[in-house]
């Protein structure tokens, strides 16, 4: 099985999230970036569980610049074999989508591994164009992934229960809770990852399709209006009456 | 130039997130003055109520199945016979699976997961949540073709009183290389997926065991509501997985998060705050949760619940 993983950073999930002063860009100062969770929880531990017990490699590969660094060496520590990263600004989805497929292209990967969303962006959209690009077949938010023969079988759940889905290799794959268990890196897999391969490719010509015009944070919500507990049986009332909404 | 909208359905019934897609695209196309026309997979009974939600055309295919290619084809032809310019997805499964692709094809700039109708007044600027809920992106598209899928529950449905005329499509669709092989249902208590619901109660380690669910349940049931749990108690394997919200899990915005015995951590507002009423019961008065909450109950679940059921009894038999 030859895999590949795209592998996103995303801020650390306490971060306090502030904009530039023109409110156009994400303000990085004091953020602590962590490897996307969907990427390293499920579809990294996945990738790595496939190699396990089928043989084969794990790749993985990042769009963005040189400060992605530290994001790449975790994967590497929690086991991947060699790491990519494209040299290329995360302008938009469609951009950081054909930087991967231009990599992936005829290299012969069984399986693109991506996670469900990244955590600052929240699309759901970049394995989906991946997929197009490289006219792959897809299955996004799989919470299960099991190789049969030529075929990968997913779980996914839909509203009300689960589907099993037979999608013929090579194909391209959003990975859902569920799909692994987390993995702690180990001291060995650390100093390991400090000498794996990682690989920095010039960014493919793609052209940038859409701009953050501004940014701006949701409406502060008004004061919480208490209730004693005591007259707990008021809330009724008050959602009917004055919330409207039962 | 027209507004193409894939309305999905289950079953012949359109849910409510496929009428909003299709609102979405009929407002879009009333303010740029062009038309919009649904598409659609399966049968359904005349124009499945598209027309009263403002699609003036409801192409209707017979596809089975729901390969992403298969069903990227299918748009694409649509697209071009209508020659939309616009294209409208919700953001559902069935938007995830095929917009992106969609738009990778036309090399379409996307936005995905609009919470707002365009902006048009110069330039196209679309609204969506970004960083979990925790801010908010104006996104300009630039190119002339554009795909946009709907969030769930944040436009809501303006109904026009037309019908759609109704006409049967097909298109050359290739083969499909993904399969389902089974389905299996989950039983769920009331039948009321969690995604789609209007009132979602939810509880969180506070309620200290599995055992202790049964009045979680009882109020869902007596207020009509979907029932929901934090991470540790869906890892611990106190609820099921597809009831885990949050960051990690589903992102919901009811109408009403009922939360108890939540603590109210960052990760789990992100799946839960774009909900329009929040109600926080929890014995904690420094309990985050309370900074998002529009009514707050300092108290103990055991107590408190009780009560909410008993009140919640009392009104459903008055009305
Ligand atoms: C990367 C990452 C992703 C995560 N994703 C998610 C996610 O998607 N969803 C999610 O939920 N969490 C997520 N978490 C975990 C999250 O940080 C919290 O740990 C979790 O939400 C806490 O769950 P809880 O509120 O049920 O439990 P606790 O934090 O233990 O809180 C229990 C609460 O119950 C109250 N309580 C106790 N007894 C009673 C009583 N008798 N009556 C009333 N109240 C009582 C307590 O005061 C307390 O506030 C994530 C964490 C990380 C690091
Ligand atoms: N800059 C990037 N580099 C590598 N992979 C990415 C990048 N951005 C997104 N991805 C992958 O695409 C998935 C979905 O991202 P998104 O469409 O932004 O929600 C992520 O979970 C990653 O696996």
């Amino acid at each position: 099985m030859k895999i590949l993983v795209c592998v996103s950073k995303a801020p650390d999930t306490t971060s306090r999230i502030a904009f530039n002063a023109d409110q156009t860009a994400f303000d990085e100062n004091g953020v602590q970036f962590i490897v996307n969770p969907y990427d390293e929880w499920y579809g990294l531990v996945r990738a790595l569980e496939l190699k396990e017990t089928l043989g084969g490699t794990v790749t993985t590969i990042s769009v963005g610049g040189a400060d992605y660094e530290p994001v790449i060496r975790k994967a590497l520590a929690i086991g991947a074999d060699d790491a990519v990263r494209v040299d290329a600004p995360e302008s938009d989805a469609l951009y950081v989508a054909s930087q991967i497929a231009a990599y992936a292209r005829g290299k012969g990967f069984d399986i693109i591994l991506c996670g469900k969303e990244t955590i600052s962006f929240n699309g759901s959209v970049v394995p989906g164009m991946v997929a197009e690009l490289l006219d792959l077949p897809y299955v996004p938010l799989a919470t299960k992934l099991d190789i049969d023969g030529q075929s990968a079988v997913l779980e996914r759940e839909v509203s009300g229960g689960v589907e099993v889905i037979e999608a013929k290799l090579p194909v391209v794959i959003s990975a859902a809770k569920g799909m692994a268990e987390q993995r702690i890196p180990n001291m060995r897999g650390i100093m390991a990852a400090r000498t794996k391969p990682l690989e920095t490719v010039a960014a493919a010509d793609a052209s940038v399709t859409t701009a953050i015009k501004a940014y701006s944070m949701p409406p502060a919500k008004g004061a919480c209006r208490y209730i004693e507990p005591e007259q707990a049986g008021d809330l009724i009332r008050i959602l009917h009456e004055e919330a409207k909404v039962i | 130039m027209a507004i193409l909208v894939f309305a999905d359905q289950h079953n012949g019934t359109f849910p409510k997130s496929s009428l909003e897609a299709v609102s979405y695209a009929a407002r879009l196309a009333q303010t740029t003055g062009t038309t919009c026309t649904a598409l659609t997979t399966g049968p359904v009974e005349g124009d499945g109520g598209l027309g009263q939600a403002g699609a003036s055309r409801l192409l209707v295919t017979d596809l089975k199945g729901q390969d992403s290619q298969q069903l990227t084809r299918l748009v694409l032809a649509a697209a071009e016979k209508e020659a939309a310019h616009i294209i409208i997805f919700s953001h559902d499964l069935m938007g995830k699976l095929v917009a992106p692709r969609v738009a990778a094809r036309l090399g379409a700039g996307m936005v995905s997961g609009a919470t707002a109708l365009p902006d048009v007044s110069s330039g196209f600027v679309v609204r969506r949540n970004v960083f979990s809920g925790k801010a908010i992106a104006d996104i300009r598209v630039d190119t002339e073709k554009k795909v946009i899928t709907v969030t769930p529950n944040s436009v809501g449905i303006v109904m026009t009183g037309g019908a759609a005329q109704v006409e049967s499509f097909s298109a050359d669709l290739g083969e499909a290389r993904t399969h389902v092989r089974e389905t299996r249902t989950e039983s769920n208590e009331h039948g009321i997926p969690l995604p789609e619901a209007d009132l979602v109660v939810s509880a969180g380690r506070g309620l200290k065991g599995p055992e202790h669910w049964g009045i979680i349940e009882e109020l869902a049931r007596e207020l009509g509501a979907a029932t929901a749990c934090s991470r540790p108690v869906s890892d611990i394997g106190w609820r099921p997985h597809h009831e885990h919200v949050g960051q990690t899990g589903i992102t919901i915005r009811p109408n009403l998060y009922i939360a108890i015995g939540i603590s109210g951590a960052i990760q789990h507002l992100a799946g839960v705050n774009g909900s329009k009423t929040i109600v926080v019961v929890n014995k904690d008065p420094e309990a985050p949760f309370f900074k998002a909450a529009d009514y707050g109950i300092v108290g103990d679940a055991f107590e408190v619940i009780p009560r909410l059921i008993e009140a919640a009894r009392q009104f459903k038999s008055a009305r």
